[in-house]
């Protein structure tokens, strides 16, 4: 098991508080709570040990990418391939809504 | 099931715990207590190196069935297997403690238990047995107000501690993938044998311990489709039952007898369970 913090520049805090996933064999759990204005931080918890250089890659292209709102996000990962990583990521932000659930 | 039904259904297996709950509680009214963002983790499962789930992997839903005020507990399986330690446990046991105190206070709240359960995390050992001991009480105190009814759909199964949680259950409802018993398959493989029990022989498991087995022993009251709308109509249906007359575990002196005819020595076929239950299996 590992630990691993990611830190990316944001907008303004996401509007609502969103859980998608499971802790079961290949999948993971997403928590996303509003975080302060200008910041998102990623706390990631992984049953599989060596891969932050692939956590590293694959967080900083999704929110690297364009602004998004800020949030205070928990991965509790449970042996997820990038694949399932992406789609959990994607259905985290649907539910906070299209704009990645910024406050207007 | 023909093929337009298939289509048509929503298979309640393939929910997740808290989806489960949604499918049976009146729409709109669920609320969630103790919920992920309260931060009621397991504080012992990742000092073993094994990854939390924020949940604990128990939901607890509040609200109603057919207009009455229900709790239903889920257990999500996916999670460790659906075993339950403090943090789970203490969840399930403080909402049936809470239904029970609602009922003496005049607010008559049954609970749905949804069963999909390994028994105790073996992790959490004696914390988790502890909890499971407190779920017991705690069903027979509720189930003298209102009744307690369990579900174990598949594919997990229940078993452990937690198998006698559903032999304590008012009624049981159960599902072709369901499986129902005190020691799972391997355990039992581990200790009486592979040639007494073979643990990968999938008929041979759920003739003995699958859902259409318990039903035909009168171990489980309602055989259902792995139908949400199924599950939920019979779920509604044994609720507006109320308190069975007499529950199962308060016959145990008619099972008692029912096992002093059983010939040890004899290796047990499904069919000889069946006939020594059959007496006392209920309409």
């Amino acid at each position: 098991m590992e630990q691993l913090q990611f830190e990316y520049p944001a907008g303004a805090p996401a509007s609502q508080r969103v859980l998608v996933g499971v802790v079961g064999s290949g999948d993971l759990e997403v928590m996303v709570e509003p975080g302060t204005s200008g910041t998102t931080t990623i706390h990631v918890t992984t049953s599989v040990d060596g891969y932050g250089k692939v956590w590293d890659a694959q967080l900083s292209r999704v929110f690297g990418a364009g602004p998004r709102a800020a949030m205070r996000i928990r991965i509790h990962d449970f042996g997820a391939t990038p694949g399932v990583v992406g789609m959990r990521l994607a259905e985290a932000f649907e539910a906070l809504g299209t704009d990645g659930g910024e406050q207007s | 099931m023909n093929h337009a039904s298939l289509l048509t259904r929503e298979s309640f297996i393939e929910l997740g715990a808290r989806a489960r709950a949604h499918a049976l509680l009146d729409p709109g009214s669920f609320r969630e207590l103790a919920g992920p963002f309260d931060r009621l983790v397991s504080p012992w499962l990742e000092r073993q190196g094994v990854v939390p789930q924020a949940d604990d992997g128990v939901v607890v839903a509040k609200g109603r069935i057919g207009g009455q005020p229900t709790v239903v507990l889920a257990i999500e399986g996916a999670f460790q297997g659906g075993s339950l330690g403090e943090v789970g446990g203490a969840k399930i046991a403080g909402a049936l403690e809470l239904a029970a105190q609602d009922n003496r206070r005049g607010v008559p709240t049954r609970a749905v238990i949804l069963f999909e359960t390994g028994g105790v995390r073996l992790q959490e050992a004696n914390l988790g047995l502890a909890a499971i001991a407190d779920i017991h009480a705690a069903i027979v105190d509720l189930r003298r107000y209102q009744p307690v009814v369990g579900v174990i759909a598949g594919t997990v199964g229940c078993f452990g501690g937690m198998s006698i949680a559903a032999g304590l259950c008012s009624y049981l409802v159960v599902t072709r993938e369901a499986r129902l018993g005190l020691n799972g398959p391997q355990v039992i493989e581990q200790e009486a044998g592979v040639a007494e029990y073979d643990s990968r022989d999938r008929p041979f498991i759920w003739s003995f311990t699958g859902g259409e087995q318990r039903i035909a022993t009168g171990l489980a009251d309602r055989y259902v489709e792995d139908d949400s709308d199924a599950i939920r109509a019979a779920v509604q249906a044994l609720l507006a039952g109320g308190v069975p007359a007499a529950h199962r575990s308060e016959r145990y002196a008619h099972y008692l007898q029912c096992l002093a005819e059983y010939d040890p020595a004899r290796q047990p076929e499904p069919e000889t369970v069946r006939a020594i239950y059959a007496p006392g299996a209920k309409s």
